[in-house]
Order: C-alpha cells, then structure tokens, then sequence
C-alpha cells in the first residue's frame, strides 16, 4: 500500500562502505497514477471541448431575446465549431467515465481510499492548513499521508466529477434520465448546473497546479514514478 | 524507523523508477487523437459509439415530458431556425406528401389526409443542438398511424425524408413508432406557418431539434439508409436521441 514502503538508497562510497544518499516512500499505486494521467488529458479535452459547445450558445436564458453570458474564445476551445466540439465531447466523455469508474473501483476495494476520503474528523484541521497556505500561519504538525485541506479537496473533487458526468447525461438525454432531470429541474437548470460544476473543477484544478508547483519536483515525480524522494523519510 | 528500512542500490532505484515510468505509456495512445491523420476517423468512431449507446437507452415506451399550458413559451418566442431560407415558398393548395419505398400503399397524400388521422396535441421541449430549449404546443397525427394508413412494411428500419428547402433526414423505426412521434401540421393550435414548416413538419419531443425537419415533401419507408441528414452529413450525431 502507497506510503508505507521506505527506501533507503545507497551507493558504493570509496572504501566499500555503502553510503546513505537519499530515502524514498512509494507514495502513488500504479493504478492512481494511470488514471490520474489519463483522465488529465481527458478532463482537458472535455473542458476545451464543453466550451466550444457553450461558444453555440453563450446563455442560461431565453433564445429571444439572446443574451450571452460571457463571451468564450475560440482560441481556448477546442473542436473549432459546435459540431466539432460535440464530437470531442461525446468521444472523450466515454474515456473520462470509464477512467473515473477503474478509479474509483481500484481506491474502494484496495482501501486506499480511506487515506484521501475527508471524514468529520478532519474539519477541525481543514482552518489551521488554510492558515497556514494563504496567511502565513504556523506549519500544523504532519500526522497522515494526507492533511484535512487536501484530503477536503481530493474528496470534493471525485464528488464534483460525478456530478459533472450525472449533470452531463441529464444535458445529453433529458428524456432517458428523466428521474434524474427531475431532481436536477430539468434540462434547462441541469445545463447550468453542468457549467456550473466545471467551473469548480475548473477552481480545484488551479489549486491543484499551484500546489504541485510549490511542493517541487520530487514531489510532481512521484505522480510519474510512484516513488517520493525526500531526506525527511 | 530507520533501522526497519530495506535499503536499495541507486541504479536499482533509477531503474526501478523508469520501469514505473514506462508503466504508464498507455496513457500515450491519447495522443492518437492529436495525429491530423487519424484524427477525423477516431472522433467519427467515437460518435458512432456514443449513437450506437444512445440506441441502446432509448426506451419506445418511455414518454418525454409534457407541460402545463402555464409553462408553454410564448409563439413569438419560439423561434424559427434553418439552415437556408426561413420560408421556401411550399405552394401550400396543391401540397402533397410523397410516399414511397416499403409501403403497400405509395403515391400522393394531401394535409387532409393527415387531418383524418387522430390528432394528439402535445405540450413538450424542444431542444437545439446549439443549447437552447423553449416548450411548444404542438398537434398533428402520429407517425406510426400514418405508417399504419400507407400500409408500411414493420420490418422497415428507417424512414427518411426530403423536404422543400432541400433539407433531409432520417429516423430509426423505433422512434417513428413512438407515440409522440407526430406528423405535425398544427402549433399553438394553429396550422403552421410558412416559417414554422407548413404545412407538415416532424415533430419529435425524443429527438434533438435538427432531426425534426420541416415542409416535408417526400416520405419513404426503407430498409437501408441510404440518405442520412443534412446536419449529420456536417459530421453531427444521426440517432441524438433525447
């Protein structure tokens, strides 16, 4: 299981005494990582793509009178037209839930989950890791693989991309899932619900950049490799 | 802690980390759908799986949803769409259906005969490929009556049809079967205006609004797909089943 493996790793030094130079944790089961990457590149085309669409009709209104909501552009969309968009869209979508079901399958029945999944007892700790991020604030002492923010966002997240396939089938057949167009008001709520819900991914996903980013390279390569490098181990 | 640790050479460990590495090169076949060459032919397969799926969901007696009149867009609101002329300019006194292709009865068929046909009136959405959605009243004979009235072949798997402004397009039997599948000559409880497809449109509250063409001209009853539809022929979805 990830995290609980340490390495020590060591070369021969000039007299054949072996010489510690670094330690390393397995931190990221095969399976994480895979669907980790691949659904990085399908997350990516689903938002180019769902954008493109949206460029078709830039509004949560009426058609008449029309009055878009914000203007997306082309440049950042990808498909180049509504029904290059859509075809992006309802290929990689396949890809993006079949990713996010071996997922989720692997973390339940390994067990994994248990050590990203936020519980009650972890809302005490979510205000001082805040503190700590944005104001400056005291490091808090480590105590699992994951601390409350993160494991706050890693479970908002797999919640998020649920509801972005849930709310996405009401949008492509309101009449097939009518029980759950019902719950989300219909089609025309479930489509901004679905916008909605990206722009949050969308939220995390900067978080997530931004994070990855400040942790350094040992760090992001452990996502590559599984293994963590770190003189702290 | 120290002392339980396993200890590793460091080539091992470079070696062990490119072995993981190499693991996730699977990921690289994504990278399919960024070759120009392949490209078309990949995003045509996913397609045509995301509308073999649709079939598959499609329930022929699940109804769509209907409405209150309260909750009715007003006509004016609803709007009028193309892909040419908003008004082709049918000559609405001498109008006549075409029927052809499996049917024992083929020939001309006049709006009368459609009148004749039991007429159900639907409040249900309409929804634009683009995104939009407005709910209409609409009213004309079901599909499958009139298939009934031309004495079409129930083994037939498709029906197409060509319409005044040179729009075409195709529906499964499955859904031509459906009973809020109409023949539509009324909206609003008015006959249809030359700019809403007079005198006969499909109206189909299961499908996306592309499929549900309007001033119908010709009809057939086929057992293979022949012509398929204008906006599928553009590289959209044929079933876009709702």
């Amino acid at each position: 299981m990830s995290g609980s493996v340490i390495e020590i790793i060591q070369a021969q030094g000039k007299d054949d005494e072996p010489v510690v130079v670094g330690r390393a944790a397995y931190e990221h089961p095969f399976m994480v990582r895979l669907c980790h990457w691949i659904n990085t590149v399908a997350l990516f085309v689903m938002v180019g793509s769902g954008l493109q669409i949206f460029r078709a009709f830039p509004s949560f209104g009426a058609k008449i009178p029309q009055k878009d909501l914000l203007h997306w552009p082309k440049a950042f969309a990808i498909g180049g037209w509504l029904g290059g968009g859509l075809q992006w869209h309802l290929t990689f979508m396949w890809i993006y839930m079949a990713t996010g079901v071996v997922y989720l399958g692997y973390q339940l029945l390994s067990g994994n989950y248990r050590q990203a999944l936020f519980t009650r007892r972890d809302i005490p700790g979510v205000w001082p890791m805040v503190k700590h991020y944005f104001f400056f604030g005291e490091k808090p002492p480590v105590r699992e693989a994951y601390n409350p923010l993160q494991k706050h966002a890693y479970t908002t997240v797999i919640v998020l991309g649920v509801l972005s396939v849930l709310t996405g089938l009401v949008v492509w057949k309101p009449i097939q899932f009518s029980w759950l167009a019902w719950m989300m008001g219909g089609f025309h709520y479930a489509r901004i619900w679905h916008f909605a819900v990206m722009w949050a991914i969308l939220f995390f996903v900067l978080g997530h950049l931004v994070m990855v980013i400040l942790h350094g390279w040992n760090n992001f390569v452990s996502m590559l490799t599984g293994w963590k490098k770190d003189p702290e181990y | 802690m120290k002392t339980n640790d396993r200890k590793m050479d460091e080539k091992k460990f470079r070696q062990l980390g490119r072995r993981e590495l190499l693991k996730l090169t699977p990921v690289l076949a994504l990278g399919a759908f960024a070759i120009p060459k392949w490209q078309e032919g990949l995003l045509k397969k996913g397609l045509a799986f995301s509308d073999w799926a649709s079939a598959r969901l499609f329930r022929p007696g699940h109804l769509a949803t209907t409405f209150d009149d309260a909750e009715l867009t007003p006509p004016l609101k609803f709007p009028i769409n193309g892909y040419d002329v908003d008004d082709p300019g049918v000559d609405l006194e001498n109008w006549t259906l075409t029927v052809s292709g499996a049917v024992k009865r083929p020939g001309e068929y006049k709006l009368s005969a459609f009148q004749s046909l039991p007429r159900v009136r639907q409040n249900t959405r309409h929804v634009c490929v683009e995104g939009w959605d407005v709910i209409g009243r609409f009213g004309g004979a079901r599909l499958s009556d009139f298939l009934q009235m031309v004495g079409a072949d129930p083994a037939a798997r498709f029906i197409t049809v060509n319409c005044a402004d040179d729009y075409y397009e195709s529906l499964d039997m499955a859904t031509a079967l459906h009973p809020q599948t109409l023949l539509c000559y009324e909206m609003y409880e008015q006959p249809l205006t030359r700019a809403h497809g007079a005198p006969l449109r499909l109206q189909i509250p299961t499908k996306i609004g592309y499929k549900q063409a309007k001033y119908l001209t010709e009809l057939k009853v086929t057992h293979v797909l022949d012509k398929v539809g204008y906006w599928e022929d553009q590289g959209y979805s044929w079933f876009y089943g709702m």
